[in-house]
This record gives C-alpha cells, sequence and structure tokens, in this order.
C-alpha cells in the first residue's frame, strides 16, 4: 500500500479536566483509514472511540483538550486548523452520522429543508434549485415516495427512516471521509441491515473513505475492511476484518470475540472479561492499560507499549500477543 | 410442562382520533410453560411491549383472556392490580436498568420497596433479604448504600434483577435486559439470568431484537409482527429452518462475520404497513414479503400448525 491513506491519525492523546482530576482518554492513538476503505474502531464503553471521531471532526467537549498528535487529512492536519476553516471542510470534506438520528435532527424544521440547508452551504446549491437537489438525495437513500417525505417533520418519520435523513444530510456534499458513530443502534436488525448495506454502497460508488465505530464486533466484521480494536484509550490492535476474527493476537481482541454471542456458541462457551478498565486518572497509569486484566502478563509488560508490525496490515500492540 | 401462562385471542386496540382504531396486539394465542424461557422477537412497532404490558397487567386488554395458572388475571383493572396479591407472581425487568432505577433510592431502597409494598417485610428481615437478594445476583453488599449514578451498568442491571426477584415472581419478563451493556458484562448477565431461573424456577418472557442472544438464552421462540404472532417454534429449529418469510428476514438481518455464510440472505424493503385500521383480508406482511401472491391479499393467513411444535401464519409454509 503505497497509496496516501485518505485519513491518518498519528500520536493523538486527548485529556479531559474533570474537577476529580484530569482523565487520559486517549493515549498516543494512530491508524489510516485509505480512500474507499471502511475501518471498524471497536471496543467497549470507554475505550475512547467516539472522543477519538470528535477530537478528527473538531467537536470535542470544551472540557477535552488534544495535547499531542495529528490527523492528517489529504495533507492539512485537521487539529491544526482554525475553527473557521474546520467548518468549512465539515459537511463538505468531512462528514459525520451520529448515534440517535432523532435527537441529531432538528425537531422544527422539514426533513428536506435539512438537507437543502447543507446543499446550500457547503454544495454550491442555489436556495431555489435546493429542494429538488434534496429530493434527489431522498431517492439516493432509497426513501419511498421522496417528495412526501421531504416535507415531513423527523417525528412522522420512523427510525430507520431518520437514520436515512441522517446519512443524506452526511452525504450530500460527497464527503471525502465519513465517520458513522453506531449508526444503527437503537435499530431493528432489518432496519440495521438495509442502513449497513446502503453506507458500503455509497461508500463504494463514492470511493469515500469510512469510519465505523461500534461494539458490535460482528457488525464490524461483516461490513468493514479493517477493524482497530481499543482498550481504555489505546490501540491494542488493528487487521484485516477476517484476519481478527480467524487469528486475534492481542489477548484484549480475542476476550472480545470470545465474549460475543454468535452461531453456534452456547452460553457456557461464552466468556466474560474479567475486570474492568482501570481508572484514567490514576497518576501511575501502567504502560499497558489492560495488564491489570491481562492473563499473559509478563515482566516485560511493564515496558512502554510496543507496536509491533505482524505484516503491513497486522499491527498488535502488545509483549505477549498470541 | 404444563401451562403457567396461557394467553387466548388477546387483544389491545387503541383509538387514534374519529373511530379509527390502531391495532397493536390482534387476538394473540400462546402459553408459557412452568420454567420455560419463551423469546419474543420483531421490529420496533410490532405490539411487543404493548403485549408484555398487557401481561404484565399495567394496561387494560380491549378482549381476550390473560391465565396465570389458572387464574383469569385480565378481567382485573391495571389500576387495581398493583394491590393485588397476584401482583408479586409477575415482575418485569426492565431495558435501560439506569433509567428504570429511581435516581434517589439507594440500590437496597430500589430492592426493598417491592417486598414492603407486597411482602409487608419491615425491619432486620427486610434487611437480611435484601442482603441474601444481593448475594443471589452478585452485587457486592457495600454497593448496597449507592445510588444509581454511583453504579456501573452491570452493577444497576443486578440491582434491577434483585428487584424482580425480590417477591418470588413465577413469571419474569425482560425487556432487552442487556442491550444497553457492553458484550463483557453481558455475557455474565445472562450467565446470572440462566442461573437464576434454574434456582429459583421461575419461567422467563425475554423480549429482544438481538437474536444472538435470544438463540442462547430462549427454549422457544415467537415472532411477531404487526400485533400478530406470525411464527412460533422451539429455538433451534426456528433458526436453522424458519418458515415464515418474514422471520427468514430476521434472521438474514444477523451480522455475519463469516462472508462464505452470507449467500442467499433475505433483505426487506419498503415500511410496514399501518396498524391502523389494517384490512382483515390482507396479510400484514404484504408488500414487504418476497412472495407476496394474489392469495396473500385476498386472505389473510392463520397461525397454523406446520410440523410438530411448529406454527407459521404463511400461506406457503
Amino acid at each position: 500500500m503505497t497509496a496516501v491513506p485518505a485519513l491518518a491519525v498519528e500520536d493523538l492523546s486527548v485529556e479531559f479536566r474533570t474537577r476529580s482530576g484530569i482523565v487520559k482518554v486517549l493515549d498516543h492513538v494512530g491508524f489510516s483509514v485509505d480512500k474507499g476503505e471502511t475501518v471498524a474502531l471497536v471496543g467497549e464503553s470507554g475505550s475512547g472511540k467516539s472522543v477519538t471521531a470528535f477530537a478528527v471532526m473538531g467537536i470535542l467537549d470544551p472540557a477535552g483538550k488534544v495535547t499531542s498528535g495529528r490527523a492528517l487529512f489529504g495533507g492539512t492536519d485537521l487539529l491544526a486548523l482554525s475553527e473557521r476553516d474546520l467548518a468549512e471542510q465539515r459537511g463538505r470534506e468531512l462528514s459525520m452520522i451520529f448515534q440517535n438520528p432523532r435527537t441529531a435532527l432538528n425537531p422544527i424544521r422539514k426533513v428536506g429543508q435539512q438537507i437543502a440547508d447543507v446543499l446550500v452551504r457547503h454544495g454550491g446549491a442555489t436556495r431555489p434549485d435546493a429542494p429538488r437537489a434534496a429530493v434527489e438525495m431522498l431517492k439516493r437513500v432509497r426513501i419511498p415516495d421522496p417528495e412526501r417525505r421531504a416535507e415531513a417533520y423527523p417525528f412522522e418519520l420512523s427510525g430507520g427512516m431518520c437514520q436515512r435523513i441522517m446519512i443524506a444530510i452526511a452525504l450530500a456534499c460527497r464527503p471525502a471521509l465519513l465517520i458513522a458513530d453506531e449508526p444503527t443502534t437503537g435499530l431493528d436488525v432489518t432496519t440495521q441491515a438495509v442502513i449497513m448495506d446502503l453506507i458500503g454502497e455509497l461508500a463504494h460508488e463514492s470511493g469515500m473513505a469510512t469510519i465505523f465505530i461500534t461494539h458490535d464486533l460482528a457488525l464490524a466484521a461483516e461490513y468493514c475492511d479493517r477493524i482497530v480494536v481499543m482498550h481504555a484509550g489505546h490501540v491494542v490492535e488493528a487487521a484485516p476484518a477476517r484476519e481478527l476474527f480467524a487469528h486475534p493476537r492481542h489477548p484484549y481482541s480475542a476476550k472480545l470475540l470470545a465474549a460475543t454471542p454468535g452461531e453456534t456458541a452456547s452460553l457456557a462457551e461464552l466468556a466474560s472479561i474479567p475486570g474492568g478498565l482501570p481508572d484514567l486518572r490514576r497518576p501511575d497509569l501502567p504502560a499497558c492499560r489492560y495488564s491489570g486484566r491481562c492473563e499473559r502478563r509478563i515482566d516485560d509488560c511493564a515496558r512502554p507499549l510496543p507496536h509491533r508490525v505482524l505484516d503491513e496490515r497486522h499491527v498488535v500492540s502488545c509483549w505477549n500477543p498470541l | 410442562m404444563t401451562a403457567l401462562l396461557d394467553i387466548a385471542e388477546l387483544a389491545k386496540r387503541f383509538e387514534v382520533g374519529h373511530k379509527r382504531l390502531l391495532h397493536a396486539v390482534d387476538e394473540v394465542s400462546f402459553t408459557i410453560g412452568r420454567g420455560e424461557t419463551v423469546g419474543l422477537v420483531g421490529e420496533s412497532g410490532c405490539g411487543k411491549s404493548t403485549l408484555v404490558r398487557l401481561i404484565n397487567r399495567l394496561l387494560d386488554p380491549t378482549s381476550g383472556s390473560i391465565r396465570l395458572a389458572g387464574t383469569e388475571l385480565a378481567d382485573m383493572r391495571a389500576r387495581a392490580f398493583a394491590g393485588n396479591p397476584n401482583r408479586a407472581r409477575i415482575q418485569m425487568v426492565f431495558q435501560d436498568a439506569g433509567d428504570s432505577l429511581n435516581p434517589r433510592y439507594t440500590a437496597a431502597d430500589a430492592i426493598a420497596d417491592p417486598i414492603r409494598r407486597l411482602k409487608k417485610m419491615s425491619g432486620a428481615a427486610l434487611k437480611s433479604r435484601i442482603e441474601a437478594l444481593a448475594d443471589m445476583t452478585g452485587l457486592p453488599r457495600e454497593l448496597l448504600t449507592r445510588f444509581p449514578h454511583q453504579l456501573s451498568g452491570g452493577q444497576k442491571a443486578r440491582v434491577g434483577i434483585a428487584r424482580a426477584i425480590a417477591v418470588e415472581p413465577e413469571l419474569l419478563i425482560l425487556d432487552e435486559p442487556t442491550a444497553a451493556l457492553d458484550v463483557s458484562v453481558q455475557v455474565v448477565i445472562l450467565k446470572l439470568l440462566q442461573q437464576l431461573k434454574h434456582e429459583l424456577g421461575m419461567s422467563y418472557l425475554f423480549v429482544s431484537h438481538d437474536l444472538n442472544v435470544v438463540r442462547l438464552l430462549c427454549d422457544r421462540v415467537l415472532v411477531m409482527y404487526l400485533g400478530k404472532i406470525v411464527e412460533a417454534g422451539p429455538a433451534a429449529e426456528l433458526f436453522a429452518d424458519p418458515k415464515h418469510p418474514y422471520t427468514r428476514a430476521l434472521i438474514s438481518a444477523i451480522p455475519q462475520a463469516d462472508p462464505d455464510k452470507r449467500v442467499g440472505r433475505l433483505r426487506l424493503s419498503g415500511e410496514p404497513r399501518s396498524p391502523i385500521d389494517p384490512d382483515p383480508t390482507v396479510c400484514r406482511f404484504y408488500g414487504r414479503c418476497p412472495k407476496g401472491e394474489p392469495r396473500c391479499s385476498a386472505e389473510m393467513p392463520v397461525l397454523r400448525t406446520v410440523g410438530p411444535a411448529r406454527q407459521a401464519a404463511c400461506h406457503f409454509a
């Protein structure tokens, strides 16, 4: 792979200031996404998946601060851009789909208008043309009867329909990078399948790079090319989806897989992951934040985390991998 | 297995404006045996929650019967049911333990509440009962004085379960009990539920849209679509060989890590029909169903036996 990735996140660290101390939420996080590639960020709650996305998009909570790193997007470092320049990129080149479509949409504006707003602001459409272009977008996300639906308010539409509106807004200006943060949580499995197929097809059509944030490993495996596993603010493993499923190398990845209900496993075969995330406010956090839960811990684990390149597509941060 | 719960032709219709009726639950019949775990699956809006609230007696049915070990519960008003001795026999674990616990109650208060109300227990007896329940559900006793915001998701789930089993119910209704939990915690809670069922001899009605979890936990599965049960059968058989096209679509939608197993999957297009004044001669699934032959729009298929212990409501099953 010599191609320049669509997005390269390097050495990203983020801290949150809280009343009870500084929380080191992300610690030297690095990964990349190629053009046309879909990469999943997976991990338990508190692993830093969403914070990573928010940092890249420049929409971190004011209590959060980027303390190191770059997010290279077509040669520009997004983290170094002024808010004004970043606002130009967002919506046009960078787009995001949020977890709960109903709260992310404006409840008192017709959905057609909400799509038109983005097209006028970022897509170079004129006000008179925008409504027609919005209906075109509704067609692209396969909303039946788009002319009528454009006149609907979010509360008049089902959850799956609202998520399609979100996708239409996110993709209206054909972004180069899409971040989808748990886009199907709260949707039915049948709707989930349709939405995921749709994102996949649209990404494929336009060569868009996609970051897909989820805690559902099976979903990530089905729809993503590569999986990046996060734990307590570290990237512990990154590998092609199939390979990660067949041969996880980091003990945490293996445990996550063993805890995921699959097709054959009986309840007795499923194993939980002992322990919990370490307190990220501790000043003496161990080098490996998983070591406190790990059954494969050795003396080396106290040393700074290694970055082991198994092959150019498979990387693991562990002194004693499987 | 003798039936613990016997639901017959249970219906709930809500009036929505000018004499229009929303058929939320439409003449549903099924049983749950003692010690049995029955899964209830279907899309949002299919009537799962209404059905659960009818059985739980939080809502009054329009017609039909709900018999718990021979006692008819459908005639009792939902308002009066809270003080009825039968209230203790059906309990519920709610979807999001964080949202369903009173934020101003400690874990001990939350567990004590139903015991005080329904078992009239107090003082030292109550305290030792709460501690016993904490032990049973794996909640460390020192956490009993904490408020919900001081507990993790898994701990809150344990409090929700302890509260539900506190009054020794015969039927426990579980509404997506692990949907808000991480996989690692989900495993622990599912195993806890399995173990409690054996220890306490309860029956479970398990509502979920995570079919992988349903498969692990349930003996039998009911599939609901727009107020009707469209398929019922033993979990393993139903998953291996679904008879109703909607069940096929549900199973096809389970994320599949192995690409070789993704062939021949069925995707649903379109939206469900309206549940308001549905045409009684048209199959509810008509329009979304890949079959959809003329007969389907002229005659509503009834739930019929299609094999040993299997039922499906499809002309072509």
